[in-house]
């Protein structure tokens, strides 16, 4: 199939295209986006003017080709393929440490058969965790910036050892010259002040879970008793938010339940957070809360409606940052990292507390994936292309799709969940991807508008 | 230009390419951190700065 080097598309009358290879936007007329819809088709350009003689001016028309000329000089239309000779040799940068196998909260969507990932509740030892730093700065391969999530169920029933190994890795970053990000995620209930302030102490990047309005986060949250989380884990985020001076994310999921999420993003604006990400939930089709293709028109609506939202607030002079749609289309990632797409099984990998390695956090306890143990390898090898296939914009029905560069090649985890199978991207999660890329790109356009206007 | 306006004019960054120090993508919906698009390249980040303000990516 064709791989597409322009995307057009049009929101709430804006029309807009998207050039694939070189990562441009232009917003155009009707007239150059007819042009350009011609010229992709492969219309020569003689035949394009017979086309739209009737309809536009041949001066008009001459001059839209003028102007496409001029930006495929430069370009920044139906630009050149994207290529490198970058290395493809395995160095782990970044480990997910699955401080413990446990949580305080039961989560009906939740991936990780709420919180135990379907095997007995149990913590990482500071021990293991120690290891798993050793681990990490051995196969690096040399990098400078490492990262470590601390991720459970959840991680605060573990604090000790979080502590304990931050404390090593920062004693080791010493030693070697590297630099450790860490991030810790959390549903938030044991956010006490001295947890507040040893994450702000320790630079900690923080991802907080709240789904959004009180009906819709206690459907889903709550304890493993059936009680409503909502109540608890409001007043702990709000005293969060008031003394935190780092980097965090409010993170919530959404299901078949509210797609009207874009509410749900109101509320947490509303409450004072400006940092959000709400993501679609990935589940079994037999799930009740399921997303299903039938969903898709109403979401795609619903990410518009967000996206004037995010317009709205940014007028009012009172932002906030929506994860999708912050796109930097001006200091982006180099060529070398959009082929390389998602880094799981390779870059990235997940650690159980005993120590077993698996490509990514979503697929621990999976033992035909488990790639060993902390503790018996020096020298990490990453599974076969036939164990867990590569993914990635050169890979599969990924090539011949205009958002590629953008997105990694998908889940291969939600893939198999929802397709049985890592071969066959999730297509919903695709269709949704394209539509926030969309969104994004509409917001840059109007903020471009307002600014060279005004 | 009369019908055609470009919104960015900074094409993908072919020059600063590969220093593996950028944070690792994942495309898991329970890991808001790390999508490839939504990254700023390292490099880039050294030469323009811009507080965004959430997790660093």
């Amino acid at each position: 199939m064709k791989s597409p080097r322009i995307h057009q598309f049009e929101i709430n009358g804006e029309k807009l295209v998207f050039d694939v290879e070189s990562d441009t936007l232009h917003q155009v007329d009707d007239l150059a986006w007819k042009v350009m819809s011609l010229l992709d088709a492969g219309y020569p350009v003689g035949r394009i003017k017979e086309i739209l003689a009737d309809e536009y001016f041949t001066q008009d028309i001459t001059e839209t080709l003028e102007e496409i000329n001029y930006l495929q000089q430069q370009d920044l239309l139906w630009g050149s393929p994207l290529e490198t000779t970058g290395t493809s040799e395995s160095m782990v940068k970044a480990l997910c440490l699955n401080i413990a196998h446990t949580c305080n909260l039961s989560c009906r969507y939740c991936f990780a058969g709420e919180g135990s990932y379907g095997g007995e509740d149990s913590l990482m030892s500071p021990e293991v965790g120690k290891v798993a730093i050793d681990f990490l700065l051995d196969n690096s391969g040399g990098r400078k910036r490492l990262e470590v999530d601390y991720f459970g169920g959840e991680p605060l029933l573990n604090f000790e050892t979080v502590k304990e190994t931050t404390a090593y890795a920062r004693q080791r970053a010493r030693e070697t010259g590297v630099e450790f990000g860490f991030t810790l995620t959390t549903n938030g209930l044991l956010l006490t002040e001295d947890v507040i302030n040893y994450l702000q102490a320790e630079g900690f990047s923080v991802i907080l879970s709240l789904d959004g309005r009180k009906e819709v986060h206690d459907r889903m949250r709550r304890s493993p008793g059936g009680d409503p989380s909502y109540e608890k884990v409001k007043e702990r985020l709000l005293n969060f938010l008031a003394r935190w001076n780092g980097n965090y994310y409010v993170r919530g999921t959404f299901t078949s339940y509210n797609l009207d999420f874009s509410k749900d993003v109101a509320h947490m604006v509303d409450l004072g957070f400006r940092n959000i990400s709400l993501e679609p939930a990935v589940s079994s089709p037999e799930d009740d809360w399921a997303l299903s293709q039938k969903d898709l028109p109403y979401l795609e609506k619903e990410y518009e409606r967000l996206a004037e939202y995010y317009l709205q607030k940014l007028h009012e002079k009172d932002p906030f940052d929506f994860f999708h749609f912050a796109v930097d289309l001006d200091r982006g990632p180099c060529v070398y990292k959009r082929l390389s797409g998602c880094g799981a099984g390779n870059e990235y990998l997940a650690v159980t507390p005993t120590g077993e390695l698996y490509p990514c956090h979503q697929l621990v306890g999976d033992e035909s994936l488990c790639l060993g143990n902390v503790r018996q390898l020096p020298n990490f090898i990453p599974p076969s292309s036939e164990a867990f296939p590569p993914a990635g914009p050169l890979h599969g029905k990924c090539a011949s799709c205009w958002a590629r560069y953008h997105c990694g090649g998908g889940c291969r985890a939600a893939a198999r969940l929802v397709n049985g199978s890592f071969h066959q991207p999730y297509e919903l999660e695709c269709a949704l991807q394209k539509k926030r890329l969309e969104c994004a790109l509409y917001i840059k356009s109007k903020i471009n508008e307002k600014s060279t206007t005004c | 230009m009369k019908h055609i306006r470009p919104v960015n004019s900074e094409k993908v960054a072919r020059e600063t390419v590969g220093c593996r120090e950028c944070p690792t993508s994942c495309q898991s919906a329970c890991k808001t951190s790390c999508t490839v698009g939504n990254q700023v390249c390292v490099q880039m980040e050294k030469v323009k700065p811009n507080n965004r303000g959430g997790v660093k990516i």
